[in-house]
């Protein structure tokens, strides 16, 4: 291969697979505004909240338990959240739940530093750096982990979602909150299992995020890649989520690689809004989104 | 109900906030001076924050301990700015009172400053960031950079690569990438760079980082495959520090090559990226490490006490020794202005105190500082005083110094700050 | 019985049109500008005029730009800390580098960033709601970076354009905490006198049709080009006057750093925390988001003296964000129309008081 198409090739690899990760962060936004029609905003909070516990019980527990140990304190956070935030703001407009999401994220990255401090702090979870090697393409490990450990999870997601009765209970209420209350599905825990989920997640993402970055305030900056993977796939489907993310990752990358040299560099980060707003001229609701037929 | 408990609520935070408002009766000592402190311990910057604003608390209470400077006491207290330029201002505004030197903590925050504190002449001290040219003094005569600026690192690190190639001729044909977080600050070195590439003849090119900066697998894959660098110059800020070290690692980019700017060359920058951080190379305005006796000092006689200002594992590390050094050399100015002036001291006492600072080895000997301070020697116009950095590698537990005091390059840095400044005040005239 | 619209009779249309019908309102109004203008200059020390009030004016008229596209227009937008430092740097360029005059560089300043909005606006005839809050992120991210890179709007590497001593006709020079604190208020006093007239003119109410339901509007003949592009337009300028106002009068300097997107974030908190479609509402929520860290900061700093070594700085800096956080929600619990809301149910609390019914 040539020189720059190599070089392309590889930087399209590398993006696909650091996509997969972005896909991960968007999962969680789409979880929640598919379940409650909330932007939680929140989520980039609940991975640094989620990755700060775990490295503060690591000495104590060890791995395995500790992962438990998080799970267990990111359910009963969902369950505090459903309690204390959103149940008394039922039914109110969804701008105000997203500014409640806001106050939530200040509060929990406010509540983790207190707990664990700020230093930021190694995770290794065991994956050496060193990368393969494959027909002159250079594969990282850790990347190609954090793509397995989200194609699992997204599995276990989409299992869920058609086969249990909880998940099918869920997509109900996702389609319309007073049809599911009057068969009698409970809103409020149906709610609070949404945002367990999506704590799951932000735990995964906090592992794989945390393993990258270390330990710090900034993981709770990592939401703001997932936002245009959202617009690209739409806000409220699980595979868009996943498409975009693959999307964004390579378009990123090759846009790092081949336009930022040309114009002094920078465009990198903003391409992948550059690309969303193209999409959106043609897919107003993204890939997936749930299309609402409507003339103005 | 609920509606009046907000209003209840709305009441109480008005009355409260504006009981805090009014201003705590000074502690009525007879003798004090006051330093008010900017720190950041919130936000994404925070564990930078923290420990250059503790090394600088423990500092004032080791001089305190020991009876201040001839007698006169050290008031400091701190205001959060959480690296909010707004905020910074609302703190100097509040604390500016009586204030001897402002430490702005924040390029941002120095800008905003700089012509209120030259109204009110306030020296301010911001030791290793800010803009380079405000080391020419005749141009900004209330502005501070000590023992290095930006472009004078710069020069500084191309000759450490000179050194580390086996001299300045061998430069000719290598290949350096500047790796730069892309805000004003990392940008900043970009003109002396290509001044030096001239010079010296190695191909220089940028690869800017959009901040945060957390993934930067576009730019390390065009680094290391494709422009193939000689050495990296790793300018970056919090996050984007650590990330370049991973991603190094990932394509196999040895970490010997890669010199960060100081910003980079912290604990809190390397302890994230694991094992993929040894080897790394990092410039520093101080020494690091606890051997120092001024550093064994403030572990006996402050946090022996039970007044340190950090939690005590972080003395040493290299935001700790900054904040230090930082500190010794505002109280050294504070000795000259009160040698002239006597008490009470004033601003612009201390402006003319830090203009002719003369703290030589002896000097720093005998403070118990040699090895973390460099000899610094001011004047009207230069009030950076030396230029020289020092280097230092990170061998997976700790730094360990890989260099004396390195000159940069003072006729070329020197011509760039004059420009500069002179174009600054042709815009503020 | 303090606070009541009866007894007041309209008798000609000079008297129905009148910005404040009732007596109250309109003598509350006249003594807060009395306030503002005479009160506060002599009462304040340089540190609540410098420190507080004005970066307080300045946030809060950003606010009420947000909220006219917000509040009245119903279009989210997460990009108008960008539309500010577009107004920061034109101010600037024109002030510093053309000589124009002070007011005519602001002038100019939220003329540019009107058409910026403008431009950026054009998606939402196509998208609405959190599709365009985030295409609007789009237009954060390309203004920063087209005024870091392009030369010409920031002067090189650094980006920054300092800010040349005020003179209003070359020979009064604005130079005190008082003095910027006049041009600021008159400024903000001024636009926000116009914005006030402005919603309850054609332009508002077509505005508020658009939001309750755009379909609807179209039919009654209301042309959603037109007023949605307008409604950028008028919401840039205003964050473009604010933009340039705040790096004349405090920051200093035109600094790209301070116009990032937590600023966006901060200035919809604003209005969200204030009352969308209120404009009192911008000042209580700009008071809120700007000045509340400020005093929870300085009320926890006051009990860390109490409480003494027991609690590190570390510690209280994270308490500060847990209680804004809590705050926030708290508000948002009590009352989701926001702080303006409060001052509703206040004064129909009033209007009874102190006799039962």
């Amino acid at each position: 291969m040539s020189g720059d198409l190599l070089f392309g090739v590889e930087l399209a690899v590398s993006g696909l697979l650091v996509g997969v990760m972005y896909s991960l962060v968007a999962l969680g936004f789409v979880l929640i505004f598919k379940s409650s029609g909330i932007f939680n905003f929140a989520q980039g909070a609940m991975t640094l909240f989620a990755a700060l516990a775990l490295v503060g019980f690591l000495p104590r527990l060890g791995m395995g338990v500790s992962i438990l140990a998080v799970l267990a304190v990111m359910v009963a956070l969902a369950f505090a959240v459903e309690r204390v935030v959103l149940r008394p703001l039922v039914a109110r407009p969804p701008l105000a739940l997203f500014m409640a999401t806001i106050g939530l994220g200040f509060f929990l990255e406010g509540l983790a530093q207190a707990i664990w401090g700020t230093q930021p702090k190694g995770l290794d979870i065991g994956i050496p750096d060193t990368p393969y090697v494959v027909g002159g393409l250079l594969l990282s490990r850790l990347d190609l982990a954090g793509a397995a450990a989200a194609g699992v999870l997204v599995l276990g997601l989409i299992v869920f979602f058609q086969k249990t009765t909880l998940g099918l209970g869920l997509r109900a209420v996702s389609d319309d909150h007073e049809a599911a209350l009057s068969v009698g599905i409970p809103l409020g825990r149906a709610w609070a299992v949404t945002w367990a989920i999506a704590g799951v997640v932000a735990v995964v993402a906090g592992v794989l995020w945390g393993s990258r970055l270390g330990v710090q305030f900034s993981l709770s900056l990592v939401a703001l890649k997932a936002l245009p993977v959202l617009i690209i796939g739409g806000i409220e489907s699980i595979p868009g989520a996943i498409l975009a993310g693959l999307i964004v990752g390579a378009a990123e990358r090759l846009a790092g690689g081949f336009i930022d040299p040309l114009v002094g560099g920078g465009v990198k980060d903003f391409s992948p809004y550059l690309l969303a707003m193209i999409f959106l001229i043609f897919r107003p609701y993204g890939l997936f989104g749930r299309e609402i037929i409507e003339r103005v | 109900m609920a509606k009046r408990l907000g209003l209840v609520t709305l009441a109480l935070l008005l009355v409260g906030g504006a009981l805090a408002l009014i201003p705590s009766a000074a502690a009525a000592q007879d003798k004090t001076v006051w330093i008010p402190m900017l720190c950041y311990r919130t936000g994404p910057y925070a564990p930078g924050g923290s420990g250059f604003c503790g090394g600088k608390e423990d500092y004032f209470a080791l001089v305190n301990a020991k009876g201040g400077v001839e007698g006169v006491k050290i008031r400091f207290q701190e205001c959060e700015t959480a690296y909010d330029t707004a905020r910074g201002i609302e703190c100097y505004e509040r604390n500016k009172e009586g204030a001897l030197v402002i430490y702005p903590h924040s390029t941002g925050i120095m800008y905003a400053l700089l012509e209120r504190a030259t109204r009110d002449k306030i020296p301010l001290s911001h030791i290793g960031y800010g803009r380079a040219d405000a080391a020419d003094g005749t141009t900004f005569p209330y502005a501070f950079p000590f023992i290095s600026t930006y472009w004078s690192l710069a020069s500084a690190k191309v000759r450490f690569i000179a050194q580390r190639e086996g001299g300045e001729d061998k430069l000719k044909g290598k290949k350096i990438a500047l790796l730069y977080i892309d805000i004003p600050y990392g940008r900043e070195t970009i003109p002396i760079m290509e001044r030096l590439a001239r010079r010296f003849g190695f191909e220089f090119r940028g690869f800017p980082v959009p901040p945060p900066g957390l993934e930067q697998g576009a730019q390390w894959t065009d680094i290391a495959r494709r422009f193939r660098a000689d050495w990296v110059i790793n300018r970056n800020w919090g996050v984007s520090c650590t990330v370049p070290l991973r991603e190094a690692a990932r394509l196999g980019f040895t970490r010997e090559k890669i010199l960060g700017v100081w910003w980079c060359g912290s604990e809190e920058d390397v302890v994230p990226a694991g094992e993929a951080a040894k080897g790394y190379l990092s410039a520093e305005f101080s020494g690091s490490g606890r051997d120092f006796p001024v550093i064994q000092e403030i572990i006996e006689k402050v946090h022996g006490a039970g007044k340190g200002n950090i939690e005590k594992e972080r003395i040493g590390t290299a935001y700790y020794n900054r904040g230090v050094v930082e500190a010794a050399i505002t109280v050294e100015a504070l000795r000259g202005a009160m040698k002239k002036f006597g008490y009470p001291v004033k601003g612009e006492h201390m402006q003319w105190a830090m203009e002719n600072l003369n703290i030589t080895e002896a000097r720093l000997k005998e403070l118990g500082l040699l090895g973390l301070v460099p000899s610094l020697k001011t004047s009207r116009e230069d009030h950076e005083g030396g230029g020289a950095a020092k280097f230092k590698q990170w061998d997976g537990t700790k730094w360990v110094g890989v260099s004396e005091w390195i000159a940069p390059y003072k006729e070329i840095v020197w011509e760039a700050v004059k420009e500069s400044a002179a174009k600054y005040r042709a815009e503020k005239k | 019985m303090i606070y009541r619209e009866c007894g007041i009779y309209r008798t000609s249309y000079a008297k129905d049109m009148a910005l404040f019908p009732i007596p109250l309102d309109r003598w509350a109004t006249y003594a807060i500008a009395a306030a503002a203008f005479l009160a506060v200059p002599l009462l304040a020390s340089d540190y609540w005029i410098g420190g507080l009030i004005v970066p307080f004016l300045c946030f809060a008229l950003a606010a009420l730009g947000l909220n006219f596209l917000t509040g009245y227009a119903g279009q989210l937008s997460l990009g108008h800390a960008a539309f500010m430092g577009v107004g920061a740097y034109a101010a600037l360029i024109l002030y510093a580098r053309y000589s124009a005059p002070l007011l005519l560089s602001l002038l100019g300043a939220g003329l540019v960033a009107a058409g910026v909005g403008v431009l950026f606006g054009t998606p939402s005839l196509r998208i609405k709601g959190f599709y365009l809050a985030v295409s609007t992120l789009a237009a954060q991210f390309i203004i920063e970076w087209v005024i870091t890179h392009v030369k010409w709007i920031g002067g090189g590497v650094y980006a920054t354009i300092d800010t040349p001593p005020l003179r209003i006709m070359n020979w009064w020079l604005i130079d005190t905490p008082v003095e910027k604190y006049y041009l600021t208020l008159a400024v903000v006093v001024a636009l926000t006198v116009f914005g006030r007239n402005l919603v309850r003119s054609r332009v508002g109410r077509a505005w508020m049709a658009i939001r309750d339901r755009d379909v609807a509007a179209e039919i009654m003949g209301i042309s959603l080009f037109r007023y949605k592009l307008l409604a950028f337009a008028v919401s840039s300028f205003y964050a473009g006057v604010a933009g340039g106002l705040i790096s004349f009068t405090y920051y200093a300097a035109a600094n790209v750093e301070e116009f990032n997107l937590f600023l966006s974030f901060r200035l919809l908190g604003m209005i969200i925390i204030g009352g969308m479609g209120s404009i009192l509402g911008s000042y209580l929520g700009a008071g809120f988001i700007v000045l509340l860290p400020i005093f929870i900061s300085q009320f926890l700093g006051g009990v860390g003296k109490v409480v003494g070594r027991l609690v590190t700085t570390d510690l209280l800096a994270n308490v500060e964000l847990m209680v804004f956080g809590g705050l926030i929600i708290f508000f948002l619990i009590v009352e989701p129309l926001g702080l303006a809301r409060l001052w509703r149910t206040l004064k129909d609390y009033l209007r009874l008081w102190p006799f039962p019914y």
